[in-house]
């Protein structure tokens, strides 16, 4: 087999442009799901009360639509497994996604792959070495994962279950995103496929496993293997083989795709576009909505299908048993007390909420990737002013996250309707809850503007705080942390259950907070140099 | 002559690392002003801080009359610019980012803008990330050579261009120096300044080593002599004539080279010995260059002395 030259140059490379990026993740993982295990652990001493959990939670749709099903609900340890599996598994193929396209699409759209193709490079060799770099982290990560969990008092096989599950989601996003990486042109795209991905994988398994005739959904999604392989209880590790075989197809469609492509092409060919410039092309807003309009529309479209699936689970979940256990359980593992519906639906909010955050910061940096790619420079050579410039995608980054929770509150209610004896009640109901936590978006959101005008060399500490926030705030009272630590997320405060009233006090606190960051990013981006790299 | 651009002892450090150590330059009004340099002398460093992108640490600086990190918006009216890495957006396409930097600066000149593109022979409706290096240059310098402005910052913006193209690039600077327009253009290409520059300025290590005319600078530098006298005199003595280098006396033929300031004098002394036939080669641009480059700073104290 020729076009392998160099592959083991090429890891070596990656191993060093990763030497702590790889580490970071890994361990922030590993610590996810034996953490989660050991305070789960914590918070059911007795066996007994766990399989009780178990029990009630196997028959509520909610978790099941959440959290995934649960595979022995009389064994106490798959408790202990229940909100990293799909969760972390999540998280997993994300931290799989952003390896393998690091070197591969990044490298091609930055031109490097060319620079090295032109050594004695094989054709195949850079994607062989992102591939085998990702694949050997997420089994690396999921084996010490599974060991951290047994570490932390739960079963040995199950455990080792559920490293294979999770190794099971990690390949199947390696090879989703090696192929997309060959489909589209831009790193963006790559991995706006790849997450896409993701997201659809995640709501297919949803309704598969509360829905009674849709079932076999599960058995399509590659979330859905690793809740098959069943985790502290059957343990059937032949499960895992379909990920692999998965994860081998995709990356035998991608090599065939690389034949078959240009180097720096995809595999759409770029259409020509205007001649001239539209007549509103005129202004700094008008360039940041021209770059930033495609991926807010992918966003929007997504938070909108999640909004419609979940809004339908939860029609399902209320016709359910309410169980007092379940509450229980939900309030413990970090809700907080109401009708399980909203309690599921308040969940979910609050992951849409980081969503919209993410996308926030994603938004608000793109004013990084300007600067890098020395398109500032031409701009503010003009007579544009850096507040103009810095305003024309801010305002995209704080409306565009806003109008995602709108967005996704509207979905819920549409989704929803019928439980709700109709559409205007379902607003009425969700929406103040969708929305409330849109000045703790804006926080983040502001902060990543602050660290872009402050620390433009560092703007991956935008996202450290956002993993922060999640951290303390979502997993904080999972783990026990004191109030006092949970309550420096800006999502721990003014969000509300729906049906729960809206606090004012909190919601314009926030927004000051976040009005000030932003300005307070004018400032010090107006005293800087620009950074040409 | 009023200055357009007027900077006075600008220092610059990117942390430990000393971008500009003193510079100074003047561009007078409806010049175009080469500026000229090795890699890293400070040449792009420079345009930044005119252009209110980089701060300076310390010095002086005016531009078109305004303090270019304050007056940004009134300025930039009044100039364009063409970096020396241009990069596009690779969604847009050419016509756009001319279109659109055109209005960012205040409007552009739309007879001119279609007459450069058809003069470029650029395809105004690929997109960013299909031109290559040259088109892309090609590009920018549309955009920049579209408006009336009063100033023109280019850097290095032939690199890429075939010479064709390169051609129609200096046509149209010496247009620009016909409507009474500012140019600074940094280049390494010798012919493209000797062409189109009024005067210059050789910046080494962010200082300025030489300001003037090709002329003053051609004055500094050496010129080489192949002489054949009747009657040589010692190597020695031709040796400690002023200004001679590299002396060589091969039977009763001498080559030197001598400090084009010394050249009458050495003719002088040479004429009693009887000159049977006689050479002078003036520096050729390229050694021009390559002396300053490499000696900068020491031929400014020759200069200063002598003008002292």
């Amino acid at each position: 087999m020729s076009g392998y030259a160099a592959t083991g140059t090429l890891v070596r490379l990656a191993l060093r442009r990763d030497r702590i990026l790889v580490p970071v993740w890994v361990l922030a993982l590993v610590a996810l799901a034996g953490g989660s295990a050991s305070s789960t652990i914590a918070l059911y001493p007795d066996p007994a009360k766990a399989v009780e959990a178990a029990r009630a939670a196997a028959l509520s749709p909610a978790i099941v639509g959440m959290y995934g099903p649960i595979a022995d609900p009389n064994n106490p340890d798959s408790i202990g497994a229940l909100k990293t599996l799909v969760l972390g598994g999540i998280f997993l193929a994300v931290m799989a996604c952003i390896l393998v396209r690091r070197h591969t699409r990044s490298e091609e759209e930055a031109g490097l792959t060319e620079l090295v193709g032109a050594g004695v490079v094989g054709r195949r060799a850079p994607l062989t070495a992102a591939v085998l770099v990702a694949s050997v982290t997420v089994v690396v990560t999921s084996l010490l994962a599974g060991l951290s969990m047994a570490g932390a008092g739960l079963g040995l096989t199950g455990s080792l279950a559920f490293a294979a599950a999770w190794a099971g989601i990690g390949l199947a996003f390696v090879g989703v995103t090696a192929a997309a990486a060959q489909l589209t042109e831009t790193a963006r795209g790559c991995t706006g496929f790849a997450i896409g991905t993701l997201g659809v994988t995640y709501l297919v398994r949803a309704v598969g496993d509360t829905s009674a005739e849709l079932g076999w959904l599960t058995w399509v999604s590659p979330i859905g293997w690793a809740e098959k392989v069943e985790v502290y209880g059957a343990n059937r590790f032949i499960v895992a083989l379909l990920p692999a075989v998965f994860t081998i197809a995709l990356i035998g469609l991608a090599f065939a795709l690389l034949e078959r492509r240009d180097l720096g092409a995809g595999l759409v060919p770029t259409r020509p576009g205007a001649a001239v410039g539209t007549p509103s092309l005129r202004s700094p807003f008008a360039l940041a909505w021209r770059l930033q309009r495609g991926l807010l529309i992918g966003w929007l479209v997504g938070f909108a299908i999640f909004g419609l699936v979940l809004g339908g689970i939860a029609g399902n979940v209320t016709s359910f048993v309410d169980s007092p256990q379940v509450a229980d359980m939900l309030t413990r593992l970090g809700g907080s007390a109401g009708s399980l519906g909203d309690v599921f639906l308040s969940t979910e909010l609050r992951f849409m909420a980081i969503g919209a955050a993410a996308y926030g910061i994603s938004a608000a940096l793109r004013l990084k990737s300007e600067e890098t790619d020395l398109h500032t420079e031409q701009v503010l050579a003009t007579s544009v002013s850096r507040r103009a410039l810095l305003v024309g995608h801010a305002v995209i980054a704080l409306g565009g996250s806003a109008l995602l929770l709108l967005v996704v509150g509207a979905g819920l209610a549409l989704g929803g309707a019928s439980q709700f004896n109709g559409l205007r009640k379902a607003l009425g109901h969700l929406l103040p809850a969708a929305l409330a936590p849109i000045p703790a978006v804006w926080v983040c959101v502001g902060l990543a503007l602050v660290v872009y005008g402050a620390l433009p060399k560092v703007v991956v500490v935008a996202w450290a705080l956002l993993a922060a926030f999640l951290v303390v705030g979502e997993l904080g009272p999972l783990f026990g942390f004191p109030r006092g630590l949970v309550d420096l997320s800006p999502f721990s405060h003014g969000t509300v259950v729906p049906g729960g009233s809206v606090p004012g006090a909190p919601l314009v606190a926030l927004a000051l907070v976040a009005a000030a960051l932003v300005l307070a990013a004018g400032v010090t981006f107006r005293r800087r140099d620009l950074v040409s790299s | 002559m009023s200055a357009a651009i007027e900077i006075r002892d600008l220092h610059k450090s990117f942390g430990s690392s000393v971008a500009l150590d003193g510079l100074d330059l003047e561009v007078g009004t409806g010049e175009v002003h080469g500026f000229l340099g090795p890699n890293g002398a400070g040449k792009s460093t420079t345009l930044r801080i005119l252009l209110g992108l980089l701060r300076a640490d310390s010095g002086s600086v005016i531009l078109l009359g305004g303090n270019p990190w304050t007056d940004v918006e009134s300025l930039h009216r009044r100039l364009a610019y063409v970096p020396g890495d241009v990069t596009l957006w690779p969604t847009l396409s050419g016509g756009e980012v001319i279109d659109l930097l055109g209005r960012l600066r205040g409007g552009l000149n739309a007879t001119k803008r279609t007459a450069l593109v058809e003069r470029f022979g650029l395809d105004p409706t690929k997109k960013g990330r299909t031109y290559s290096k040259g088109n892309r240059q090609k590009v920018a310098l549309v955009a920049a050579l579209s408006s009336d402005v009063d100033l023109l910052v280019l850097d290095e913006p032939t690199s890429g261009l075939d010479p064709l193209m390169e051609a129609i690039f200096r046509e149209e600077i010496q247009a620009v120096r016909a409507e009474g327009r500012t140019v600074l253009l940094s280049s390494h290409i010798l012919s493209e300044v000797e062409a189109l520059c009024d005067r210059l300025s050789i910046i080494r290590a962010g200082r300025n080593v030489e300001t003037g005319t090709l002329a003053d600078l051609r004055h500094l530098t050496r010129t080489g002599i192949d002489a054949v006298l009747a009657d040589p005199p010692v190597l020695q003595e031709i040796s400690a004539f002023p200004g001679v280098t590299a002396a060589r006396l091969e039977g009763d033929r001498l080559t030197c080279s001598v400090e084009t300031t010394h050249l009458g004098d050495l003719l002088a002394r040479l004429g009693p010995h009887g000159i049977r036939s006689l050479t002078s080669q003036p520096p050729s641009l390229e050694e021009l260059f390559m002396d300053q480059y490499r000696r900068g700073s020491a031929l400014t104290d020759q200069a200063a002395e002598a003008r002292a």
